[in-house]
C-alpha cells in the first residue's frame, strides 16, 4: 500500500513538473509574441536570425533530404516489388516527402543545428551578465533576443522545406531513372499527377510549427540557463531534446488534423 | 550623511532571501548626489544582491528604493526604462556583446534607442574610447581580442557613453594587476567628475575604495554595518571595518568554513 502511494506521489511530483514547465514555456512564448507587435523592432537582428538558420542550414538540410529520396525510392521499390506495385514509387516518394520527411527530417536537423546553437550563445549570454547587460542598457532581453529569433525560425524553416521536398524528389528520381529502370518522363508524370497543392501546404504548415518549437525551446533553455560552463552544456542538450520530442509529438497531432477523416 | 537634502538612492529595510538563505536582511543606506559612494563587503554578503535590486535585474522581498524621492516599487515599465536610460553599469567582468564590435558595445544604447546613427555612433564610440584611454582603432576589434584591462575600459567607456547621472560599478578592478586597477580607478574618478554623476561601486579592494569613494559603507550579513567618509577606512574605530580593510584573520569577521 506505501509503495503504491509513492508511486502515485511520484507520478504526481513529474506531472506537477511537467505542468509547471510547460506553463513557463508558454509564457516565455506569449511574452516573446507580444513583443513582436510593439516596437522597437529588431530588423537587423531578425535578418542575422533568418540568414543563419535558411541559408546556414541548407547543405545538412539539402543532403538529408537527397540521401533520403533515394532510400525511399530504393525502400519502396523492393518492397513494392513483392505486390507488383512498382509503379507507385514515385507517389510514395513525393507524399512521404512532401507531407512528412520533408518537414520532420528539416526541423530534426535545425533542431540540432539551431537549437544548440541559440542555447549555447544566449546561454552564455546569461551567465556571463550580457542578459543583465541588456536591460540596465535600456533594452529589452525578450524583445532583443528572443522575439526576433522566434519570427525568424517560423518564417525560414518553411523555405528549407520547400528546398527539401524538390531535392528530396530528386534524390528519388535520380535512383529510380539511373538504378531501377524508370523512364524520366514518366517517372515524373507519376510524380505531379497524384500530388495535390494542400500535400505541399500542410508541410510548410508542420515546417512553420517546427521552426518555431526549434527556435522557442533553444530560446527558453539558453535564457534559463545557470550554473556556468556546465549549465550551459545542460541548456544546450536540454534544447536539441526537447525540441526534437515536441517536433515528433506536435507532428502527430498536426497530422491527425490535418489528414484524420 | 543625507545632509537634510534628498538623497539621490535611499535605501530602506531592503530585504531578499533565496530559499532558506538571507542575503539582505534590513539594508538601510543613502547616497548623496553627485558623491562616489563605496559598499564594501566579503564575498556573499549581499554586495551585489543590493545593486542587482536597484537595478531592477532582482525583485526584492521586501524593502524601499527610491531613486531621486521616486519609490521604484510604484514606477510603470515606461518610467523604469526611463530611469534605466539615466543609468550606466559597469559589470565585473565587462559583459561586453560577444557578437558585436567594440563600437557597437561602447554605443549599443544610443544605437538601441534610435539616438543616434550608425554612421555617427562609431565617431561618438571613438571619441568615448578615447576618454578611457584607448585608440579608436580598437573599435573595430572584437570583445575576445582585448585584454582584460581593455576590457575593463571598454566597459566602462559602455557605461558612461549615454552621458547618465548615475553609474554603478561592480568590482572594477577585480581580475586586474595593481597597476592596471590603479588606471582604472583613475579613468573612473575622471569619468564621473566629468559626467557629475552620482556613482555606486562595490569592491572587496581597498586601494581602490580609497581612490574612488568619497562615503563608503559597509554590508555585512545583510545588514550595513557602517558608514563614513572613504578616506578613514582602516581607522574607523569599527572593529568590523577595520578588520576587513587590514584583511586581518582574527577579528569579529569569520568565514564560515564548510567542514
Amino acid at each position: 500500500m506505501d509503495r503504491a502511494l509513492d508511486l502515485t506521489a511520484g507520478l504526481g511530483r513529474a506531472a506537477i513538473l511537467v505542468l509547471r514547465g510547460a506553463g513557463a514555456v508558454a509564457l516565455f512564448a506569449a511574452e516573446a509574441l507580444l513583443h513582436l507587435l510593439r516596437p522597437p523592432f529588431y530588423g537587423r537582428l531578425f535578418l542575422r536570425a533568418f540568414v543563419e538558420i535558411a541559408w546556414f542550414s541548407l547543405p545538412v538540410v539539402a543532403l538529408t533530404a537527397v540521401f533520403t529520396g533515394m532510400v525511399l525510392a530504393l525502400q519502396s521499390y523492393t518492397g513494392f516489388a513483392r505486390f507488383n506495385a512498382e509503379g507507385a514509387v514515385a507517389n510514395v516518394v513525393v507524399l512521404s516527402i512532401t507531407r512528412e520527411l520533408g518537414p520532420v527530417l528539416a526541423g530534426l536537423m535545425v533542431a540540432g543545428r539551431i537549437g544548440a546553437a541559440f542555447a549555447a550563445e544566449i546561454g552564455t549570454m546569461r551567465v556571463t551578465d550580457q542578459i543583465d547587460a541588456l536591460t540596465t542598457l535600456s533594452t529589452n532581453p525578450m524583445k532583443y533576443l528572443v522575439a526576433p529569433r522566434l519570427l525568424a525560425g517560423t518564417l525560414a524553416l518553411p523555405l528549407l522545406v520547400v528546398v527539401a521536398d524538390i531535392l528530396g524528389v530528386m534524390g528519388g528520381w535520380l535512383i529510380g531513372t539511373q538504378q531501377l529502370g524508370f523512364a524520366s518522363g514518366a517517372y515524373l508524370k507519376a510524380t505531379f499527377d497524384f500530388l495535390e497543392t494542400w500535400d505541399v501546404v500542410s508541410g510548410l504548415i508542420k515546417a512553420a510549427v517546427f521552426g518555431f518549437i526549434v527556435t522557442l525551446m533553444g530560446c527558453w533553455c539558453g535564457y534559463n540557463s545557470g550554473g556556468g560552463a556546465q549549465g550551459v552544456g545542460r541548456a544546450t542538450t536540454a534544447a536539441v531534446v526537447s525540441s526534437s520530442i515536441l517536433i515528433l509529438a506536435s507532428d502527430y497531432v498536426l497530422t491527425a488534423m490535418m489528414f484524420s477523416r | 550623511m543625507s545632509g537634510g537634502t534628498t538623497p539621490k538612492i535611499r535605501l530602506r529595510g531592503l530585504a531578499k532571501a533565496f530559499g532558506p538563505k538571507v542575503v539582505l536582511d534590513g539594508v538601510d543606506l543613502d547616497i548623496r548626489a553627485g558623491h562616489s559612494m563605496v559598499i564594501l563587503g566579503g564575498s556573499g554578503s549581499g554586495k551585489s544582491v543590493t545593486l542587482k535590486c536597484i537595478l531592477g535585474l532582482i525583485q526584492p522581498d521586501a524593502g524601499l528604493i527610491e531613486v531621486d524621492g521616486q519609490d521604484l516599487s510604484k514606477l510603470t515599465r515606461r518610467e523604469r526604462e526611463a530611469l534605466n536610460d539615466r543609468i550606466g553599469m559597469l559589470f565585473q567582468n565587462g559583459a561586453l556583446f560577444d557578437s558585436l564590435p567594440v563600437w557597437e558595445n561602447v554605443c549599443f544604447k544610443l544605437l538601441a534607442q534610435r539616438r543616434i546613427t550608425r554612421r555617427a555612433a562609431r565617431d561618438k564610440a571613438a571619441e568615448v574610447l578615447a576618454q578611457v584611454g584607448l585608440a579608436a582603432s580598437v573599435g573595430d576589434l572584437s570583445p575576445a581580442e582585448l585584454s582584460g584591462g581593455m576590457q575593463k575600459r571598454v566597459g566602462l567607456a559602455r557605461a558612461i557613453a549615454a552621458e547618465p547621472d548615475i553609474i554603478f560599478f561592480d568590482e572594477p578592478t577585480t581580475g586586474l594587476d595593481p597597476i592596471m586597477g590603479a588606471v582604472i580607478d583613475g579613468l573612473i574618478v575622471d569619468c564621473v567628475k566629468r559626467l557629475g554623476a552620482t556613482a555606486v561601486s562595490i569592491t572587496h579592494d581597498m586601494a581602490s575604495a580609497r581612490r574612488i569613494g568619497d562615503d563608503a559603507a559597509m554590508i555585512h550579513k545583510g545588514k550595513i554595518v557602517w558608514t563614513g567618509a572613504a578616506a578613514t577606512l582602516g581607522a574607523t574605530g569599527n572593529a568590523l571595518v577595520d578588520q576587513f580593510a587590514k584583511g586581518e584573520r582574527e577579528g569579529p569577521i569569520q568565514m564560515e568554513l564548510r567542514r
